[in-house]
């Protein structure tokens, strides 16, 4: 046992001298690319990234009371933001790190066609949309509707996702015909992984900026500087274009 | 209070108060089978109504949306009868709470049933009560405080229920925006001081809710009188 | 009144019990045994309560069960009363309730009463009260008016007494007899109490280890020398004696078929029939007859039968003092020394007797 300790202590010592950990905050939208990225920035630096996934809005809520995270990407550039403003997150480190697309989205093949008209036809019931007082892919779905003219009329069949995730279930489960979800959840490597879409036009909704920093907790961890290096590498740049973001 | 939230307090009791009175008369048969039986099927019903117990909530919400979607048997189902689907209506809200409290009223009525033992049904039958007769004019009288205790953990478990309800609700005012959700939202939404009038409107609740149940039915999970 | 048939066969790995029995249609049946002996078990038989396979069941011509021909009477279709060791009243009803309970739900018309019943039973005082506020002995006697009031073709007792302490006994042994003597219904009593059943049985069974060990009428079974000895100990007689003369020195005098025995002064008229019990430890046996003696109670008898006991110094001794029947516990020793064989004439005397009513 002893000798077994003896053998096994330059490693240990070795792992904790050159590799750290950082704690981290993902939009849940950002989950699948996030931990492609993760597993390459260990790959890469040694450095472990401990992701957690969620509400960008439960995440304020749990970094403003003592939450131990200590980078945070955002699904907003607005929280972000306000945590620099309220001195929880480390001064001149924010950046966006994705421009998320909306998508018109639905299970079934054909039934979205290309131009969003299907929003015209009234034989839908249910018309998924992340809450919009919460999920900026929600406030960008109805900014989107507004400036088609369309939000009186479909408003009563929303059904509201409390987040992103939630609202793509909805319609993945086939129980919303249709709804507006992140590209990067519907789609991969240039084409929609399943059913039918109108990706809608940036023009129609202020940019979906995703916003990334060092929350104060992070300020002194060199893992933490070095997770938002690498997210600005190209690297993760083309794996973050890969899901349908935008840079 | 404004509008959206006396909505939703409304919206949450009329759930609870559905939900409850499905619950009792589902529950009541399961829970005298559950206590009288000797099949070796009872492990496994028991261990089917107590699964929401140690099921996280958006775990069986997720099933039933997918159950209950068109795709799923229940929505195959409810189409086929002309229904539609069940989710983000109040009538799927209502199945999911049911299946969601079930435990919470099964296991008080099972252990008050239990408690009752064979001696009063035997006696019963002695006296020409046919088991029917037995069930009405003697168990459910012994069994009341288990019935008190289901009724108001069921109603209860079902006021304070969240993750169901935001798997298949889809939020929508006087139709599925109940209470826990809309203090969800608030808080998503960094609105504290109206989530905390609902919040400490629902530890209100709940607090008094216990307290009765605690005052005026101690034995609050079993059935034995006299 | 016709006859009760019953036969169960239940074998439960550790225990069984194999009964075949014919009881009279009429009066109290014993059924007696110590605890183990199968005796509640038959009882539950009776009623249904316990199912035996393959077994049979009749009150006169009415067949409750007779598994052969697939007939079986679920107990709420036997028109039966059951009084259970322990009273058993519905807690969330009154007493008046339980009294009703089982009379609304009995189809018989002009059933019994409930006036007549409760004050036979002495509750008709109690009928809006609690069952909880009652005392052990009075919620029995409910309990026994409980299953009356339903108008029952066969009264079923489970030891009825064996929860209550002596003083409750003793308050509720003359309901017991006021039964047995104002109600024509059979009754089955079980019990493991040698006094009550002196006291109340007509007719006795005897239940050893599952099995029916002796069945008759009381006097003659309990006479039996060659029961077996996990018996002996309470071995002894039980007299039908009538009451026939007040004497000096306050004593009474009571005759029965053969002889007369002198007790202490009754208060009951002259002319009313009591019940004694002889302990067989309670009668010696001499070769001539005793004089100055302080026994009271001697009486020429004849040898009938030897049998052992549960001690290997002892043997039980059958008499027959005239028609009547009566048993001594001697040593060995003696037997030996006196040359106690059946047929021998001898005195028996007896040091006390135990008046049953």
């Amino acid at each position: 046992m002893k000798r077994f300790s003896l053998l096994l202590a330059p490693l240990l010592f070795a792992a904790s001298a050159h590799a750290g950990e950082v704690s981290v905050a993902v939009a849940a939208n950002f989950t699948a690319p996030m931990q492609k990225i993760a597993a390459e920035f260990e790959k890469d630096t040694g450095h472990k990234a401990q992701l957690a996934f969620g509400a960008t809005g439960k995440f304020y809520a749990q970094i403003a009371n003592g939450a131990p995270f200590e980078v945070l990407l955002a699904a907003d550039d607005e929280t972000p933001a306000r945590l620099e403003r309220e001195q929880l997150a480390a001064p001149g480190t924010r950046f966006t790190y994705a421009i998320g697309r909306l998508v018109l989205w639905s299970a079934r093949d054909g039934y979205v066609d290309g131009r969003g008209e299907v929003l015209k036809k009234a034989d839908f019931k249910h018309l998924a949309v992340a809450n919009p007082k919460t999920a900026p892919y929600g406030a960008a779905a109805v900014e989107a509707l507004q400036k088609l003219g369309l939000l009186e009329t479909v408003q009563l069949r929303f059904v509201q996702g409390e987040n992103i995730a939630q609202t793509y279930q909805f319609v993945a489960t086939g129980n919303a015909e249709l709804g507006f979800v992140a590209l990067s959840q519907v789609h991969k490597d240039g084409k929609l992984t399943a059913g039918s879409g109108w990706v809608v036009p940036a023009s129609l909704h202020a940019p979906i900026r995703q916003d990334a920093l060092t929350l104060a907790r992070g300020r002194h961890n060199p893992a933490a500087g070095a997770l938002l290096a690498y997210l600005k590498g190209d690297k993760a740049r083309s794996i973050i274009k890969s899901f349908g973001y935008e840079l | 209070m404004a509008a959206a939230e006396l909505a939703a307090v409304w919206l949450t009791l009329k759930l609870a108060g559905i939900v409850t009175a499905l619950l009792l008369v589902i529950g009541t048969p399961i829970a005298w089978w559950l206590a009288r039986t000797r099949s070796r099927l009872k492990g496994v019903i028991g261990a089917v109504v107590a699964l929401p117990l140690v099921l996280p909530p958006t775990v069986l919400g997720f099933y039933l949306l997918v159950a209950m979607g068109p795709n799923g048997p229940i929505g195959g189902l409810t189409q086929s009868l002309g229904l539609g689907t069940l989710p983000f209506t109040f009538a799927g809200l209502v199945i999911a709470s049911v299946f969601y409290s079930l435990p919470f009223v099964v296991q008080p009525l099972q252990n008050a049933f239990e408690a009752i033992g064979e001696r009063p049904l035997e006696v019963a039958a002695t006296l020409r009560a046919s088991p029917w007769d037995t069930f009405w004019s003697v168990a459910v009288p012994l069994a009341r405080p288990g019935f008190i205790s289901g009724a108001i953990l069921g109603f209860a478990h079902t006021v304070g229920e969240f993750g169901v309800v935001l798997m298949i609700g889809g939020n929508i005012p006087e139709k599925t925006r109940v209470v826990s959700v809309l203090i969800y939202d608030h808080v998503e939404a960094m609105e504290y001081t109206q989530a905390h009038v609902l919040a400490g409107g629902m530890v209100a609740f709940s607090f008094v809710v216990l307290l009765a149940l605690y005052t005026f039915n101690p034995q609050h999970l079993g059935g034995r009188r006299g | 009144m016709s006859e009760i048939r019953a036969r169960f066969r239940i074998d439960r790995g550790g225990f069984a019990l194999d009964v075949d029995l014919t009881l009279p249609g009429q009066g109290v049946t014993a059924l007696f045994g110590h605890s183990g002996s199968g005796k509640t078990t038959c009882l539950r038989a009776m009623a249904g309560l316990t199912r035996a396979p393959g077994g049979y069941f009749a009150l006169g011509s009415e067949v409750w069960q007779d598994d052969a021909r697939g007939v079986f009477l679920p107990t709420h279709q036997r028109p039966l009363g059951y009084v259970f060791q322990e009273a058993n009243l519905f807690p969330h009803l009154s007493v008046r309730a339980n009294l009703e309970f089982g009379q609304k739900r009995s189809r018989s018309t002009g059933g019994a009463r409930l006036a007549e019943i409760t004050a036979l039973l002495g509750i008709d005082g109690l009928l809006d009260r609690r069952p909880d506020s009652l005392s052990g002995g009075e919620r029995q006697r409910a309990a026994i008016a409980r299953a009356l009031l339903t108008s029952p073709r066969l009264l079923l007792m489970d030891e009825p007494l064996a929860a209550l302490d002596l003083k409750r006994k003793l308050e509720i042994l003359p309901y017991l007899e006021r039964l047995h003597d104002e109600l024509s219904v059979p009754i089955i009593y079980v019990s493991h109490a040698p006094d009550e059943v002196a006291r109340l049985a007509d007719h006795l069974v005897l239940l050893h280890e599952g099995r029916v060990v002796a069945s008759g009428p009381l006097g003659e079974t309990l006479a039996r020398a060659d029961l077996p000895p996990a018996f002996a100990d309470d071995a002894g007689v039980v007299i039908e004696t009538v009451l026939a003369a007040h004497e000096a020195d306050a004593l009474s005098r009571l005759d029965f078929a053969g002889a007369s025995l002198r007790v202490g002064q009754r208060p009951e008229a002259l002319g009313s029939r009591l019940r004694c019990r002889i302990h067989a430890r309670d009668v010696s046996l001499a070769l001539k007859k005793p004089e100055a003696s302080s026994i009271l109670n001697v009486f020429a008898a004849r040898v009938a039968e030897l049998a052992p006991t549960d001690t290997p110094g002892h043997v039980l001794v059958r008499l027959d003092v005239g028609p009547t029947p009566l048993l001594a516990r001697i040593t060995r020793r003696s037997q030996r020394e006196l040359e106690i064989q059946p047929g021998r004439e001898v005195w028996a005397q007896v040091k006390a007797v135990a008046l049953l009513a």
